[in-house]
């Protein structure tokens, strides 16, 4: 090593150089990209919607999700009101820019659940939700809903999409979840979900949802088979957190009071 | 390593000097991404791009840099290039970079980019340490695709995410071995594997440590 470059003002000049050529590449890319990245998330969260509601062709084109994706609409709900909201309430124009799950870990955007009621396993929840609603001559025939919650390893992030009558269940599906493949992860294996489809959220009481994930396999002369599903096999904790999240999410401190108003056009 | 040809260089760490089978560089990835081929292909991809420009970046410059802050020089290089690489893949192959996740950004800590830009591209030109982090990329790159193809045919019944063998989840008869989607698998595989290139290359073999000396006490009874 020659002595000459080892000297601090030459260290220095080659470090500060480093530095700025570096930064410069790493932040040309990033600016560059960007809206690349931000259409690839947001095709991506219309393509699980669609996923969920059952409207998603295989092998559907961009352009395809895209023009399916225009007949919902996207409106935010206050969960506790059950009342739709405005999105300037949250401080947005458009209510697709709204993330309720970074609101959640915003203490002025969400509550705190007491771990009494913490089914999902999710302890804070926001005060807004984000809904998709499509309607067909001024009919509502289809609502999706967010869903999270706890499984095994990981939290799951889903949608639940429920018929016009906003008590049949029409689908449901994770977009986001690290269980165990093959066990716990078979929640994507759409003969799994296809299961769902039909499905009751409510009997009687319509702030109680009676979804069960029961072993052994739902018989076709089980009682009160409309509300219930297959449990995953070999994956018991898996099922048990989907089955408290839908509950959760479809109760009284979920989209209960949305729906109940929604059902008697008191919104 | 002085006087090695381009051919050397590029194919060597194929079989002959392979950093996960014989230098046992880079596990780390090999047991997080390789639970399908796609997915093991992109990484592939990405980690030969960092380890040929990091390579490439650090001989430019290898004659500028102080002896002092050499490593931080070579890391601040292969951050930048690994960034880069994570925004290409996040706007261009979303759903894998979804699979890759953190593990494309832990390419920085993968001990082969490093590895080579230390131990090769500080003493040689340019262009050979160019192909120099090619040949060590398409080295783990062997690796990890071996690994890959049995994880994910075995475990998931397909290849490249077609279904070659049905399974009885979907109505088929095969039943997956759920092992092998989860990490402890890869060691297994990468074990075997290393098994058999040193019984194709026994100068692969180490000599082993210690060897135990004859017994010779007498019985005592």
């Amino acid at each position: 090593m020659a002595k000459a470059k080892d000297t601090v003002s030459r260290t220095l000049m080659v470090a500060l150089v480093l530095s700025i050529v570096f930064s410069v590449v790493v932040s040309t890319a990033a600016v560059v990209l960007r809206p690349a990245q931000i259409q690839n998330q947001n095709l991506d969260i219309k393509t699980n919607i669609l996923s969920a509601a059952g409207m998603l062709e295989t092998g559907a084109s961009a352009e395809q999700i895209e023009s399916t994706f225009e007949r919902f609409e996207v409106r935010l709900v206050d969960l506790d009101a059950g009342k739709f909201v405005e999105p300037s309430v949250v401080g947005v124009e458009d209510p697709m820019k709204f993330d309720m799950y970074k609101a959640a870990s915003d203490p002025k955007m969400s509550t705190n659940i007491p771990s009494s009621e913490d089914k999902a396993g999710i302890k804070r929840r926001p005060n807004i939700a984000k809904v998709y609603t499509l309607s067909e001559n001024g009919n509502l025939v289809r609502v999706v809903l967010p869903v999270h919650g706890y499984g095994l390893w990981s939290t799951l992030y889903g949608f639940v999409s429920l018929e016009g009558d906003l008590n049949t269940i029409e689908g449901l599906g994770f977009y986001a979840h690290a269980e165990t493949p093959g066990l716990g992860g078979e929640v994507d294996n759409p003969r799994w979900k296809q299961q769902w489809v039909g499905k009751e959220l409510y009997a009687d009481n319509p702030t109680e949802p009676q979804i069960r994930l029961v072993k052994g396999g739902v018989g076709s002369d089980a009682k009160d088979k409309e509300h219930k599903v297959d449990a995953l096999s070999g994956a018991t904790l898996t099922s048990v957190g989907v089955e408290r999240l839908v509950n959760y999410w479809m109760g009284e401190r979920g989209f209960a009071p949305f729906l109940k108003n929604l059902r008697e056009g008191e919104v | 390593m002085a006087g090695s040809t381009a051919k050397q260089v590029l194919f060597e760490p194929i079989f002959s000097n392979n950093p996960i089978a014989l230098q046992i560089l880079g596990i780390c990835s090999a047991l997080a991404v390789t639970t399908s081929m796609s997915v093991s292909i992109v990484m592939c991809i990405a980690v030969i791009a960092v380890t040929a420009f990091s390579n490439l970046a650090v001989s430019l410059v290898r004659t500028q840099i102080p002896g002092s802050i050499r490593i931080i020089v070579q890391m601040t290089i292969i951050a930048s290039l690994v960034i880069v690489v994570d925004q290409v893949l996040k706007a261009y192959a979303y759903e894998i970079s979804k699979q890759l996740s953190v593990f494309v950004g832990l390419i920085i800590t993968n001990c082969i980019v490093m590895g080579r830009a230390e131990g090769f591209a500080m003493t040689n030109p340019p262009l050979l340490s160019f192909l120099d982090g090619i040949g060590n990329g398409l080295g783990y790159s062997v690796m990890l695709l071996f690994v890959a193809f049995f994880r994910e045919l075995l475990g998931a019944g397909s290849l490249f995410g077609v279904t070659l063998l049905p399974v009885v989840n979907e109505g088929g008869w095969y039943v997956p071995n759920g092992l092998l989607l989860l990490p402890p698998s890869a060691f297994f595989i990468i074990g075997l594997a290393i098994w058999a290139l040193r019984a194709w290359k026994p100068e692969q073999v180490e000599e082993p440590d210690y060897k135990m000396s004859r017994h010779t006490a007498k019985e005592a009874f």
